[in-house]
């Protein structure tokens, strides 16, 4: 079987020395997962691929009883406390992070452990406590910056579009501005419209950010470090329900590549875009398309800005369909403009127009019914697939 | 002499009262006389000017008090030497601030030789300010600014090469022609910018200030004593981020000052249509730290509440609040017509311009000879003239530097569909930036 090691792509240092080498695991991943696929068949059910990936295909390379089980709260906290150890530089800011231990608990003991001026408790003011994070990771500081629910940072807007966005640009490449802005966004149970907002689609415009979004404990650990040690503002997408999946994750220490899409499960008919709490629902959604003999190839894009083009190029090099399945807002969302970058880049290789599966134009609604409605549910996604790849679409 | 270094620590004995009735009427006529209190917050003396030396009345210079609302932090009465300048220092006082003067002159100059471009805010009748606190700073003290930053940048020490070349837009400029006359930044020299809205700069400086403390408490770095300044306007102090950053620099007790200069005027909005309470300084024991209001026209003022102020961020007593009534000679930017300010507002600051009353005092107190401020005046236009031919003598910068500074680590432009990064082709920059 191939081995999956995802390569940390050196982090830590600029651009004149590194070695520039994303992973070529995707490559064999793909190769791997275009040689079974070969011998089945929609009707060949006794060779059918699994809906979701199994333990030696997926990105967390640990055997049964290696690693540890943890759950997504707390490998965010795993990463961010060994990063604190780590470097002294890197301290934390926001709402109830210090002594209440973070709404969700990912910075929960840190203040015990690190003291109340690396895991800073502040007033409720976003705008000020952002742009306090950019002025001392300017002046040398590794700042993480919580917004208690991710739409609070729209009060933080400012800051984050004009000091976290321009000032290395601005300042002529005086300044660099290492801080990572984290947060739960995404629809909740019934959290209402104020509390369940996607700012990816806001936020990735602005020049000069990094977008990723986490999935699972796996990539949430690897992505909070691989953040921290970026010199760039990164902005770490969480989703207020994935706090509690649990995973089984490597006792060795990982960082993974902030810019790398993570293949979960190899395919061939078509090609699934997904991130963060979609992600699930689609591999929801695959099992039972892999039941009716379909095959999908599943993509967590993760890296929400800039996109992983060589994953996603080499997968529709393959199977010639594309669906984006996303939980913001269809209007100027992540998905409107990954389906730009596909047909500017990948046209050539495709046989039906890019599809997009993106939550409704609407405030969220409290109701439950209405709730459900906002966002794609995985009947949906069976619905969509099915059309594509019976041609109806 | 005595008489002298009184003057310009002087109190005046004037009745506190505010007559918001008057100053909404007639903006600037006696609108700031209300400002005035008695008590010192930081000599815990009262000094009155000396009226045989009579520079109030001859120059209608209001004579400012500084004054606090605060109990005062710290009685550390000032000996009356220290209140005078030598003869050094009272040079490099004037040949900042004369740098000032020229050098703004020069960009109303250019600007209408279509040299320079866009929005460009000038300090005309500031000078008093950035020169009275930025040169009681060490080289390791922070700045942040705003818009009006050409001045601030030349005080701290950025080259006045730099700086006009940044505005003519040149690849030589202090950001390689990227930020432009509202975006100084200096690392060298710990100028945190040159901000375009209001008020965004103020939580920078905090974080600046944040660092140090960072850097004393947590990293236990002594030798780290830097303290920041933000300068910003009277129009910024009815933003939220003012008040938010207050807040926090109090709690904290972060190294800063937060230098109001009050010129009366954001664009069109008189101050005293935009405010409620127009004390700015006031609004300091609202969040726990003094609050000093100074004479913004006079070096001397201001410096002596400058160092009181950095002094006591730097021994870790906190922030401090100073509000300097200043004035802009110029209208809001080089493209304002300038129609609201009245005459006789104009007037009454103009008499008090900070250079000429500097100028009279090192003359009148023997610190400077007429030869010696016009080798510096000269000196200062050498200066300028070359700052000018320098900018006009660099390149324009190049198409493959538009993205060279996106990202400080440029591997955030992403993995192209061939695999490679697209930043290892080094022609990217020149490119587009689609992700």
């Amino acid at each position: 079987m191939a081995q999956k090691v995802l390569v940390p792509c050196s982090s830590s240092s600029s651009c004149g020395n590194v070695q520039f080498s994303p992973s070529r695991v995707h490559t064999q991943a793909i190769a791997f997962g275009g040689g079974l696929s070969q011998s089945s068949s929609r009707k060949n059910k006794s060779l059918a691929l699994k809906a979701v990936a199994a333990k030696g295909e997926t990105s967390a390379p640990v055997t049964a009883k290696s690693g540890h089980e943890i759950l997504l709260f707390d490998a965010l906290r795993e990463g961010l406390e060994e990063e604190m150890a780590r470097d002294p530089t890197v301290c934390v800011m926001g709402e109830d992070v210090g002594h209440y231990g973070g709404s969700y608990k990912v910075t929960k003991g840190l203040a015990e452990k690190f003291g109340d001026l690396r895991v800073l408790d502040t007033p409720i003011c976003e705008n000020s406590f952002t742009g306090m994070g950019i002025g001392a990771a300017m002046t040398g500081l590794r700042t993480v910056v919580e917004g208690m629910n991710m739409g609070f940072l729209l009060l933080a807007y400012n800051q984050i579009s004009n000091n976290a966005g321009m000032l290395h640009y601005t300042s002529g490449g005086q300044f660099k501005i290492p801080v990572v802005i984290r947060g739960p966004g995404g629809v909740g149970k019934q959290l209402g419209a104020e509390h369940s907002q996607r700012l990816e689609s806001y936020f990735q415009s602005v020049p000069g950010l990094q977008m990723v979004a986490c999935s699972t404990p796996y990539n949430a650990k690897g992505l909070m470090k691989a953040a921290i040690r970026s010199d760039n503002p990164v902005i770490l997408y969480e989703h207020v329900l994935l706090y509690n999946l649990k995973e089984r994750i490597p006792d060795e220490e990982y960082v993974l590549c902030l810019e790398e899409a993570e293949l979960v499960r190899p395919g061939k008919d078509i090609t699934i875009l997904t991130y963060s709490r979609m992600r699930h629902f689609v591999l929801q959604a695959a099992k039972t398309l892999v039941e009716r003999g379909y095959d999908p190839e599943i993509i967590d894009i993760r890296s929400l800005k800039p996109f992983d083009l060589f994953t996603i190029g080499n997968s529709i090099k393959k199977t010639h369909k594309v669906l984006i399945v996303e939980e913001c807002m269809r209007t100027g969302g992540i998905g409107a403009s990954l389906r730009a970058a596909i047909v500017d880049n990948f046209w050539d290789f495709l046989d039906g127009r890019p599809e997009c599966l993106s939550s409704q134009d609407v405030p969220t609604p409290y109701a439950a019914t209405l709730e459900d409605a906002t966002v794609v549910q995985p009947a949906q996604i069976i619905v969509k697939v099915e059309q594509m790849l019976q041609g109806l679409i | 002499m005595a008489a002298s270094s009184l003057a310009s620590r002087a109190v005046a004995s004037l009745s506190p009262s505010i007559s918001t009735g008057a100053s909404r009427d007639d903006a600037g006529s006696s609108s700031v006389v209300g400002f005035h209190k008695r008590s010192s917050a930081f000599t815990g003396r009262r000094v009155r000017i000396s009226s045989g030396h009579g520079s109030s009345a001859a120059h209608g210079r209001r004579s400012c008090v500084v004054a606090a609302t605060a109990a005062p932090v710290k009685e550390s009465p000032l000996k009356i030497a220290d209140a005078l300048v030598t003869r050094e220092e009272g040079l490099e006082l004037y040949e900042d601030m004369i740098l000032g003067r020229c050098f703004e002159d020069m960009c109303a100059q250019m600007y209408y030789r279509s040299k320079m471009f866009g929005f460009v805010h000038l300090y005309n009748g500031q000078e008093a300010v950035s020169t009275g606190f930025i040169k009681s700073l060490k080289k390791d003290d922070y700045i942040c600014s705003t818009y009006r930053d050409h001045v601030h940048a030349l005080s701290k020490g950025v080259p006045a090469r730099q700086v006009m070349s940044e505005l003519f837009g040149k690849a030589t400029g202090c950001c390689r022609g990227q930020g432009g006359s509202m975006h100084m930044f200096s690392k060298e020299h710990r100028l945190l910018g040159g901000f375009a809205f209001i008020g965004e700069g103020i939580p920078v400086a905090t974080g600046a200030a944040f660092n140090t403390k960072y850097s004393r408490e947590v990293l236990k770095d002594l030798s780290v004593d830097a303290v920041t300044l933000a300068f910003f306007g009277d129009g910024t102090c009815n933003n939220g981020q003012f008040f938010e950053c207050l807040n926090m620099a109090a709690l904290w007790k972060l190294p800063i000052v937060y230098v109001v200069e009050n010129n009366l005027w954001a664009i069109g909005m008189d101050h005293f249509r935009a405010t409620s309470v127009p004390e700015i300084w006031k609004k300091g024991e609202a969040f726990g730290m003094p609050g000093v209001h100074v004479d913004g026209m006079d070096v001397l003022k201001v410096r002596e509440v400058a160092k009181e102020a950095i002094a006591r961020a730097r021994r870790g007593d906190g922030p401090t609040l100073v509000e300097c009534e200043t004035y802009r000679y110029r209208g809001h930017s080089l493209a304002d017509p300038d129609e609201l300010r009245k005459p006789e507002q104009k007037n009454k600051y103009a008499v008090r311009d900070p250079i000429a009353a500097f100028k009279k005092y090192l003359l009148e107190n023997g610190l400077a000879s007429e030869a010696d401020l016009k080798t510096i005046e000269k000196k200062i236009d050498e200066i300028v003239e070359d700052a000018v031919e320098f900018a006009d003598a660099s390149p324009l910068p190049p198409r493959s530097q538009l993205l060279e500074n996106v990202f400080a680590d440029p591997r955030g432009f992403g993995i192209g569909p061939d695999g490679k990064y697209r930043c290892e082709d080094p022609a990217f920059t020149a490119g587009t930036a689609e992700v």
